[in-house]
């Protein structure tokens, strides 16, 4: 069906010439950013993989092809050891997580325990504290000798020496579970919050009592949400480094992350370290893969989101048991470190005891104000976490927007979006000595420098944007730019006009979600600092050489305060579920 | 010269034709609307005139000038063409006279004259009291009205138009036809219409255009399209209509049930022997318990009314005839009253006899 009253068609393109004009003038010139972002992109997460894998095939000094360096890795006693202890680490620190979270979030989801909102706050209490300043809690509390817990028994019952001893394998898989099992309680509790009572009343009505019902219907429907937890804490275990290092190395034994920081004493062994966390960085993929199917996996139809009425369970009398158990749980992770932690920090020395001729605001007005290592570790801690969740969100918004508008073809988008939800399966400490191996020598030569540790931060919780800015983008209809663009806007007039200002809420409440972490992390920093760019992770953990516990409390404290600000300002900005963000990875 | 033509132009999605060969020319101030059922590939069309979308084969051409072939495509911006989307997309983040200036702002419009013409523009689609307002404090039908503003007020080449009323209530919609219409009257803008509703097309349109499954199927004036559609799926699609079979037999054609001269029917072509299918509009048929005297261009047949509902305004009746064609829908008046199974005379209008193919 032709319409006859088309009209000619106008003089064919004259030469080849004229025509690469027209495809100039044509030309979406924005199409240059998203390269740009692109190359971004392939330097922060593909450079640094890639370089690691390269590296620990060469040998340091010659570069050339060799095997030996995993020879050198595995053919030592010490270092099989090493990686048998993180194995037992990460399998008995996510266990105990379990049985502490689990019956925890079934009381708070559940029962009709009282005091929820207690046990929540101390839940999100110990969220926000860094691992590493619970476990210079618990050194506190169960150190060999002087430890609070240690004393009281000693008061207690005359004996000549107390029976904690927090340097030791138990110490350190109570330490990383205190500290790992919110995951499990978040993760669990969403589960349990979708199952209806109604399939409980089913039970019920055949007979079951509160107990068997919960063991035989509940918990199997919620059993997927557990597993699926129980492998991210264990990988969390075996990827943390900050609390084996305080607690291992005293001990006198070795797990994995701290034999790799071994490896970068000098001189650095990068091509050993590099061959020698390959099974950390195998087994974490792995995992992440077994961890996504067990989860996803259709077939328990409860968990489908609509449920019917939810009414909580009545457990009479039982309700005290349960909340002493919360309690007791609560009081190991949350009341006894932070309560130790802050007696240290207010004290002219901690082991006088709490009294008020031992009080001082010293210590805290040291770190912040007087000390000059301290002062500036504090700034750079800042700036450089700042200036990371900048580059995170910017980068993160525009593969979010390259990869739901599409820009560059629906295959390139899925590789895109996959390399940014990269780093999320590795682990910090094998980002860091892949960036080590990308970054120390030229033509990038970052190393010594704030930028390579800014962009490790960046690259490390690039997930944590990703996932915040494309729901982002999502909420906005296409159209609101189309009717930018067709008026006589451009991609970047209608980015500007009306997306920017559409998720301004939402990309600053990703900006504090990365700035949080950023603050606090250790395990990427220890390889990539220098003498200049101290930051107070760091500092934390090089003083707990010298035993001055006053001042380590005092720096986690001013963390810990300046991370509950801003968690504030997240609430405010974003709502309840905002903490709930970074888990929904 | 016309204003705005599509040549050849076909659209694929991997192995979807989405579009298919579609020609079309609009003259300046011309407004022709894309009708079809969704699916049809109106949207994908629009999307490739206002440049959003490259063709796959063909070029558009603005002005004498191709602004999209499948080489390179001018990016939406540097067309000076503007649009109406089906969820209006009014920014949430500005005023009402915001949204309704933004267009002047981008073409760098001086300050007071983009607020004379943004507050002369309000007063024609009657939102002068609302122009500080947030979108959010508007109904459907006001969102709308800024909608239209916001794409009238730039004075576009052409104004490219997305399902606009689809999201509105009954009455409303009603009324946004001939506002539209007013609007195209008043400022003579070339205007692309998709939409799926007929009724909405045949108000509007100078011309309408149906596509059906990616192809072009005709573009006529309304009156034209209703009265000679030249397809099955356009006579089917605009109105309601009975399909009959027929077989051309020297100089007439024979239904089954009845036979019509060929010189009584308005269209041409066909050779004898050959099969026909006719498409009758349930009005051109007349019903009556006496046999009308007989007139010319009307043919009379005997049939029986095989079932009927009352529908207030008009009956809609199935009539039977003896032979084995298949029955027939007639529209009749209120007054006209027949029993199921009574036999009754129906007079076919055959000037009102089209064939489709």
């Amino acid at each position: 069906m032709t319409d006859r009253s088309l009209p000619s068609a106008p003089l064919p393109m004259a030469n080849g010439r004229a025509m690469l004009g027209q495809r100039w003038r044509h030309l979406d010139k924005s199409v240059w950013v998203w390269f740009v972002a692109i190359a971004v992109l392939l330097l922060l997460i593909v450079n640094p993989l890639l370089r690691l894998l390269i590296s620990s095939f060469q040998s340091d000094d010659t570069g050339a092809f060799t095997l030996g360096n995993y020879v050198a890795a595995y053919s030592r006693l010490r270092y099989l050891e090493a990686l048998g202890n993180s194995l037992v680490l990460g399998s008995c620190a996510a266990s105990l997580c379990l049985v502490f979270g689990v019956p925890l979030a079934w009381a708070v989801s559940r029962t009709d325990m009282p005091f929820k909102g207690l046990i929540w706050i101390s839940i999100l209490g110990t969220f926000i504290i860094p691992p590493y300043l619970g476990a210079v809690g618990w050194i506190l509390l169960a150190g060999p000798n002087a430890g609070w817990l240690n004393r009281l028994v000693v008061a207690l019952t005359g004996s000549s020496s107390g029976p904690f001893n927090i340097y030791s394998m138990p110490g350190l898989v109570l330490v990383v579970a205190c500290y790992s099992f919110p995951y499990v309680f978040v993760l669990t509790k969403s589960a349990l919050d979708l199952i209806s009572s109604e399939m409980e009343d089913a039970a019920n009505i055949l007979g079951a009592g509160t107990w068997r019902t919960t063991v035989l219907i509940t918990l199997p429907l919620v059993l997927p949400a557990i597993l699926g937890a129980f492998i991210l804490v264990f990988l969390e275990a075996i990827a943390l480094f900050g609390s084996p290092a305080l607690i291992a190395l005293p001990g006198r034994f070795h797990v994995v992350t701290t034999m790799l920081w071994q490896f970068f004493e000098f001189p650095p062994k990068v091509g050993v370290a590099a061959a020698y966390a390959m099974p950390l960085l195998i087994i974490t993929i792995v995992l992440f893969w077994l961890q996504r199917r067990i989860t996803s996996r259709k077939g328990y139809v409860s968990l489908t989101g609509k449920g019917g009425e939810r009414r909580s369970i009545q457990l009479g009398r039982w309700k005290w048991a349960v909340l002493a158990y919360c309690l007791l749980v609560c009081t190991l992770s949350f009341f006894m470190p932070l309560v130790v932690i802050c007696q240290a920090a207010f004290a002219k020395a901690w082991g006088r005891g709490f009294s008020l001729d031992n009080l001082t605001f010293d210590n805290i007005y040291a770190i912040v104000f007087r000390n000059e290592l301290t002062r500036r570790a504090t700034l750079h801690t800042f700036t450089y976490a700042g200036t990371a969740s900048l580059i995170a969100v910017v980068l993160a918004l525009s593969i979010a927007y390259i990869v739901n508008r599409e820009l560059v073809g629906k295959r390139v988008g899925h590789v895109l979006s996959f390399l940014t939800m990269a780093p999320f399966v590795v682990p910090g400490i094998v980002l860091a000595i892949g960036f080590y191996a990308a970054y120390t020598r030229p033509p990038l030569a970052l190393y010594g420098t704030a930028w390579i540790l800014i962009l490790a931060y960046a690259t490390r919780f690039l997930p944590i944007a990703y996932v915040n800015s494309n729901a982002a983008i999502r909420s906005i209809n296409p159209e609101l730019e189309d009717a930018i663009r067709i008026l006589g806007g451009t991609r970047f007039t209608a980015i500007w006009h009306v997306v920017a200002p559409l998720l301004k809420r939402s990309l600053a409440g990703a900006f504090i979600l990365v700035f949080i972490p950023a603050t606090r992390e250790l395990s990427t920093a220890i390889f990539l600092y220098s003498i200049n760019t101290q930051v107070l992770s760091v500092l934390l953990f090089d003083k707990s050489d010298e035993g001055n516990f006053e001042m380590l409390a005092s720096i986690g404290l001013v963390l810990v305060v300046i991370t509950v600000a801003l968690i504030l300002i997240g609430f405010r900005l974003m709502g309840r579920d905002f903490m709930l963000r970074r888990t929904a990875a | 010269m016309s204003k705005l033509v599509l040549r050849n132009v076909s659209r694929t999605f991997g192995t979807h034709t989405a579009v298919h060969d579609f020609n079309l020319a609009l003259e300046e101030g011309e407004l022709v609307s894309l009708l079809g059922p969704s699916g049809c590939g109106k949207t994908t069309t629009l999307r490739m005139i206002a440049g959003f979308m490259s063709p796959t084969q063909g070029t558009i051409e603005l002005d004498g000038k191709v602004i999209s072939s499948p080489e390179s495509s001018l990016p939406p911006e540097k067309r000076q063409m503007s649009m109406i989307f089906q969820s209006y997309a009014i920014w949430p983040n500005m005023t009402v006279a915001e949204n309704v200036g933004f267009g002047l702002k981008v073409r760098n419009v001086d300050g007071n004259e983009t607020r004379r013409r943004v507050d002369e523009m309000l007063e024609v689609v009657q939102l002068g009291t609302l122009r500080d307002r947030y979108p959010s404090e508007l109904s459907g039908g006001q969102q709308q009205r800024v909608a239209l503003a916001r794409s009238i007020v730039v004075k576009p080449s052409v104004l490219l138009l997305d399902e606009p009323l689809s999201n509105l209530d009954a009455n409303l919609r009603e009324e946004m036809r001939f506002e539209i219409r007013r609007l195209h009257d008043e400022f003579r803008m070339t205007m692309v219409y998709v939409t799926h509703d007929q009724a909405e097309a045949m108000v509007t349109s100078d011309r309408i255009a149906v596509m059906n499954q990616g192809h072009l199927e005709q573009v006529d004036a309304p009156y034209e399209m209703y009265h000679r559609p030249k397809t099955k799926f356009v006579a089917g699609f605009i109105g309601r209509t009975n399909f009959v079979k027929g077989t051309r037999q020297g100089d007439a054609i024979d239904f089954g049930g009845f036979v019509i001269p060929w010189e009584l029917l308005n269209s041409g072509g066909g050779r004898a022997g050959a099969q026909v299918l006719a498409s009758i509009r349930p009005q051109n048929i007349r019903l009556s318990r006496e046999q009308p005297a007989a007139a010319h261009r009307r043919c009379c047949v005997e049939a029986s009314v095989q079932r009927r509902a009352y529908l207030g305004e008009s009956w809609d009746y199935h009539v039977a005839f003896a032979a084995p064609a298949e029955p027939l829908r007639v529209a009749a008046g209120p007054a006209d009253v027949f029993e199921v199974g009574e036999k009754v005379f129906a007079q076919i209008d055959t000037s009102q006899i089209t064939l489709v193919s």
